[in-house]
């Protein structure tokens, strides 16, 4: 018998975006809840935001098996923290440790761009950006996925940050507020919903500030 | 002075049928200071006595949170209690990586019977000087269970180990049958009292107990110390106005019931004359 | 010189190989729904060796403990060797005697972590699996991919199920779907795919599962026509056809 499939891959770019932005006591972190593979929707209702400690959330896309499996790693990590720390980890210590997950397998890297977003020690928000194999750094806002290049330059225009190329440094967290920030993630997603085949069905937007925890759905285009 | 010929080794029988190392091992456990649980349909409850080894130092930790739906509570040497915890801790973050669900607690218990039971039966080895109380929930209900170092296990309703617990177990035999519909505070309040019980005149602070929760909706959490003085002042169980009677032996031994790794001497009195008493206490 | 190009360490996919690089005898889609008392399954009994039919009466829905049922497309040697790390598995469960079973949610997740292991280890169950199960009146179903997609959703299908079927569910799926309702969407999706889908066989079984049990049906054929004009001759009135 002839070979009838093409070369088998471990990947799979299973799509989707994801958006985030820290402000002075808040982090918005928002992303659509489509999965799809090549041009089938698989579902509509899988959630790409994950809680990984009380002040930290992380939203991941990419291979959706690899972003699973770097989900439960990191939720195993933070219990053996809890259990040995007696506390929750913070913000920027689950960054660093997101960053070291990846780089441990630099040479068969999870195929995930992750989003992680939450409130640092001092009660500020604070956003994380990865690339797959490890290398971050800490941003006042930032978008990941298949619609990244759409998203990227509209928050660019619209949150107002201070340029990250001033000098002395500024503060990269936005001065608008937790209501603005929201607005600008919804008007986001619906416009790269127009353009993006893989970004659609529903935008999930989690809120954290001093109070807790907030989520917001929004539904997007289902085409 | 007679010198017993079968306790130098852990796998070594008495003609009678006993292995003593393992027996002494079960008398560390009597050496620590006091652990109580019990339980109703939804709630198990754990409470431990804690005694500091010097006026200088601060007690030990002998409660352990092992996962959401279970805890332990130990009492005999309190390091081996946490290499038993973190195994315990591994085996629920295991399983719950594998099958997004929490750990029976009944399946746990019996893997930590196995591993005791591995220590009575290797030359190189020596058994866990440590008794566990283990609380659980699970689809099945609230569980307590008692793991000791023979690899013996029991489920109960309610059970005390450590120094002066026959005090604790005499409570707790009275008023056990009602224990099954028993509030969440109510399990609480009888176990301040059996901590009480064990404290021969002592009175009863925060300060020298703590108390641990889980049950339906409510996640496995160590009471802290504010709260527990609360309730000890709401329940006005203070103690000291009823001295519990002098147990039977025990008492007798000055007790200096801690879980540190105490020297050695202790079980040298007790088991040698336990020898020809007859009844192999393996089995508790 | 002369070397073979390196490919970064990876392990050689070609050479002598032992894994499974593309498969041999495959079953084609299954598709399963939720449905008001618990999950229903089909999936026809062909297994084609490349596009020819080899074998016409392959179980391709199995019950798996007490509570789940699983279905699988592709790779059928692979699928016997997945149903026999399960019989273990619940063997093991079994074992414990203590009241407690795995359900639906646990096998899911565990054939999850199965066939993302394999990937991993380039070597894959090349497979698409559909989980469904009823536990403590819980509803759940759930799919894996053979590199490790995996999700839960009201309707899954796998392969040309996916196209063909996926878009008549999302028009005609609804939470309520009573037994006779949910077998006659089953049926039109699997008539469906009949008609579409080369490697698909007019010989199916549709598996129920509740908080009762598993029941599997008899295989029977569906009522399909084919005197529709366009079949009988599809290039009537295309210009510059033969």
């Amino acid at each position: 018998m002839t070979k009838q499939q093409a070369n088998w891959s471990p990947y799979d770019n299973n799509g989707g975006s994801c958006v985030a932005i820290a402000g002075a006591d808040y982090c918005v972190i928002a992303a659509d809840t489509r999965m799809s593979t090549g041009y089938n929707v698989l579902t509509r209702e899988y959630s790409k935001i994950t809680k990984l400690a009380d002040k930290c959330l992380m939203a991941s896309s990419g291979f959706q098996a690899d972003v699973k499996a770097l989900q439960k790693l990191l939720a195993a990590r933070h219990l053996i923290y809890q259990h040995q720390h007696n506390k929750q980890m913070s913000c920027p210590a689950m960054a660093q440790l997101l960053s070291n997950t990846l780089y441990y397998k630099r040479f068969f890297p999870y195929y995930s761009f992750n989003l992680l977003g939450g409130l640092d020690n001092e009660g500020k928000g604070c956003v994380y950006t990865y690339d797959a194999v490890g290398s971050y750094e800490r941003a006042g806002y930032s978008s990941q996925g298949t619609a990244s290049t759409l998203l990227m330059p509209y928050l660019d225009k619209m949150l107002k940050s201070p340029s990250p190329l001033l000098l002395p440094a500024q503060d990269a967290v936005t001065p608008l507020s937790e209501s603005e920030a929201i607005d600008i993630i919804k008007n986001a997603f619906a416009a790269a919903t127009e353009r993006d085949i893989y970004t659609g069905d529903k935008v999930e937007i989690v809120i954290l500030n001093a109070h807790g925890i907030r989520r917001e759905y929004m539904e997007l285009r289902k085409d | 002075m007679f010198r017993n010929q079968y306790d130098t080794d852990v796998t070594t029988w008495s003609p009678a049928g006993r292995l003593f190392q393992v027996e002494y091992a079960m008398e560390a456990v009597k050496q620590g200071s006091a652990a109580i649980g019990l339980r109703s349909k939804t709630h198990v409850v754990l409470a431990c006595v804690n005694k500091a080894s010097s006026e200088l130092s601060s007690h030990q930790k002998k409660i352990f949170k092992v996962d959401d739906h279970i805890g332990v509570a130990i009492a005999g040497l309190t390091a081996d209690g946490r290499v038993l915890s973190r195994y315990m801790r591994n085996e629920c973050i295991n399983y719950s990586f594998t099958y997004e669900s929490p750990l029976p607690v009944g399946r746990l218990v019996v893997q930590l019977a196995d591993k005791a039971q591995v220590c009575t039966q290797r030359s190189w080895k020596r058994p866990y000087g440590v008794g566990l109380l283990v609380a659980g929930l699970d689809e099945l209900g609230a569980h307590l269970y008692y793991n000791c170092p023979s690899g013996n296990y029991f489920e109960y309703q309610a059970f005390a180990i450590g120094s002066r617990s026959q005090a604790a177990k005499t409570y707790l035999e009275r008023r056990f049958e009602n224990f099954m519909d028993s509030s969440r505070d109510d399990l609480i309040k009888d176990a301040l009292i059996s901590v009480r019980e064990t404290l021969q005149g002592e009175k009863l602070k925060s300060s020298i107990c703590t108390v641990a929760v889980v049950g339906v909706g409510e996640p496995f959490h160590i009471l802290d110390q504010e709260t527990v003085q609360q309730l000890i002042d709401a329940f006005e169980i203070v103690g000291e106005d009823e001295p519990p009677a002098p147990e039977q032996g025990e008492a007798a031994a000055p007790d200096q019931g801690e879980d540190a790794p105490a020297p050695a001497p202790a079980p040298a009195p007790s088991p040698a004359p336990a020898a020809d008493e007859g009844a192999a206490p393996m089995d508790i | 010189m002369d070397q073979k190009p390196s490919n970064c360490g990876l392990p050689s996919l070609e050479a002598d190989s032992q894994r499974t690089l593309y498969p041999y005898v495959t079953g084609t889609s299954v598709v399963a729904l939720k449905y008001k008392d618990g999950i229903l399954m089909a999936a026809d009994m062909g297994g084609s060796y490349g596009s020819t039919l080899r074998y016409k009466s392959v179980e391709r829905i199995k019950p798996i403990g007490k509570h789940s049922l699983l279905g699988a497309s592709g790779e059928l040697s692979d699928f016997q060797e997945i149903l026999r790390y399960l019989d273990e598995l619940i063997l093991y469960d079994n074992m414990w005697d203590d009241g407690n079973s795995l359900g639906p949610k646990e096998v899911h997740s565990y054939l999850t972590r199965v066939m993302y292991n394999r990937r991993n280890k380039f070597n894959p169950l090349w497979n698409s699996l559909v989980l469904g199960g009823v536990k403590n009146g819980q509803r759940y179903l759930g799919t894996v991919s053979m590199i490790g997609v995996n999700f839960e959703d009201n309707h899954v299908a796998t392969g040309f199920g996916n196209h063909l079927a996926r878009p008549i569910l999302r028009e005609e799926w609804h939470e309520n779907l009573s037994f006779e309702d949910g077998v006659r969407l089953l049926e039109k999706c699997m008539r469906v795919l009949l008609y579409r889908d080369r490697s698909a066989v007019n010989k199916f079984q549709v598996a129920k599962i509740t908080e009762e049990g598993v029941t599997i049906s008899q295989p029977y054929s569906l009522k399909t026509s084919w005197g529709f004009s366009a079949f009988k001759n599809p290039t009537l009135g295309a210009e510059g056809s033969w």
